[in-house]
């Protein structure tokens, strides 16, 4: 009894054996180009964001973890990377959540000035409506390019609301909760960077993120 | 089995028709029912599950006389797993946008139960030809059914064909868009959940009308020749 169960046992390990070198070798061979995919990914978000494609592989290493769930709206640390002009800094670019999204988080990527002008903002990820909360994405409709060149200051919180709540941002047909999660997860970023002027001279530690 | 039930002829008939994975195993539908919202999605996942499945049964079929029968079913699973996940790999590395659009349904591949169905009930009692051809009928047929749904729900749904076909093909695919009509606000029950299970009964329906057709016309040609035997009208 014993004989055929220990023979089936080491059976089982060599396919376990040769399913694992198997897929180390693939995962050797594709992990360089899938790394190069996701920094072009990266790359390419930043780009649409930022000014005249001022983002560099240099940028994606310019980066701090700053946690803040109150105002960017995850518990865990998130990504600030900093676009510098000769020792100065042109422009924070943070990734935020909207945690008050219609059906779950709203993952962004909003790019501001040190002195709270949005430059430009894209929608990473979501779960909203397909047909009416995803006109968030640029793909789908220009809305997220509103946020352009909006002034983010702690006494205008009044007018960065949908029009139906007596903001200056359209709400989409059918959908008013998913822009007012947007809205307000651009502006609170943009408040994270003039509350804490400190954020341009931390050292960069995303190191281990990337 | 006899030749006659492994030719190519009734391989293609079950495969695609008879024994569809999608339209009559009804199996794989959570994927099905998914990633059916575009017909590019649609294409992708079903050329997954097409290699996935050609891959495992042609090594299940080349093991079937080496793995004793107690231990078939793990071996299986392995084997099924680790194409899954060459195949994730491979489309992490070079087609990263669909990799990204259909998410977590390539490793849910794993567990589309007519892949080790098609293993366990074909490629472990058949040679490796056979086997090869089984699933390259199954998975065809898998595919068909998944781009038939999803050409109905893009059509209904955006308006459109083979929309963002440029991250499954490369950039040149691009042109392979077709704008059918404009719509102003999209036909949400279409996109939605919902759309796709109305979508699969239609289909499932028309594919019994099909069937029942023919049945029919079957039944009329012997019933004509009975009719001569006893002798009634005409």
């Amino acid at each position: 009894m014993i004989l055929p169960i220990s023979k089936n046992a080491m059976l089982l390990a060599a396919v376990a054996l040769v399913c694992v070198a198997i897929l180390g070798f693939i995962n050797q061979l594709t992990q360089p180009k899938i790394a190069e995919q996701k920094l072009a990914n990266k790359l390419a978000i930043l780009n649409d964001v930022l000014p005249q494609n001022s983002a560099t592989e240099s940028l994606l290493a310019d980066c701090i973890l700053v946690t803040s769930e109150q105002l960017l709206g995850r518990p865990t640390p998130q990504a600030i990377y900093r676009l510098r002009d000769g020792d100065k800094i042109s422009a924070f670019v943070v990734e935020t959540t909207a945690p008050d999204g219609y059906s779950g988080n709203i993952d962004l990527m909003v790019a501001v000035t040190p002195a709270g002008t949005v430059l430009g903002s894209r929608v990473l990820n979501h779960q909203e409506t397909p047909g009416l909360g995803d006109k968030i994405e640029r793909r789908r409709s220009a809305w997220i390019d509103s946020f352009q060149a909006k002034q983010v200051s702690p006494d205008n919180q009044a007018a960065w609301a949908v029009r139906k709540d007596g903001g200056q941002f359209d709400q989409f047909t059918g959908a008013t909760i998913t822009p007012r999660a947007v809205v307000t997860a651009v502006y609170n970023a943009g408040l994270l960077i003039l509350q804490q002027p400190g954020l341009a001279n931390r050292p960069a530690n995303c190191g281990a993120s990337q | 089995m006899s030749d006659n039930a492994n030719s190519i002829r009734e391989l293609a008939v079950q495969g695609l028709w008879r024994n569809n994975p999608g339209l009559v195993q009804l199996l794989g539908l959570c994927p099905l029912l998914a990633v059916t919202g575009t017909i590019t999605n649609a294409l992708g996942l079903g050329m997954a599950t097409l290699l996935v499945l050609l891959g495992s049964n042609v090594v299940v079929s080349l093991v079937r006389t080496v793995v004793p029968s107690e231990i078939r079913i793990p071996v299986f699973v392995l084997i099924i797993a680790s194409f899954v996940t060459v195949v994730q790999l491979l489309m992490n590395a070079y087609t990263f946008g669909l990799y990204q659009s259909l998410g977590i349904f390539i490793p849910l591949i794993v567990t589309n139960c007519a892949i080790i169905g098609r293993a366990e009930a074909f490629a472990s009692k058949n040679a490796v030809l056979p086997s090869a051809i089984d699933a390259l009928m199954m998975g065809l047929g898998f595919m068909l059914v998944l781009v038939a749904l999803g050409a109905m729900r893009e059509i209904l749904g955006q308006g459109t064909l083979f929309d963002g076909a440029d991250l499954l093909l490369g950039d040149w695919a691009a042109v392979l868009r077709i704008e059918l009509f404009a719509l102003d606000t999209q036909f949400l029950l279409a996109m939605l959940p919902p759309g796709a299970f109305i979508g699969m009964g239609l289909l499932i329906a028309l594919k019994n009308l099909i069937d029942a057709r023919l049945q029919q016309r079957q039944t009329e040609a012997a019933g004509i020749t009975r009719a001569r035997v006893t002798g009634t009208a005409q």
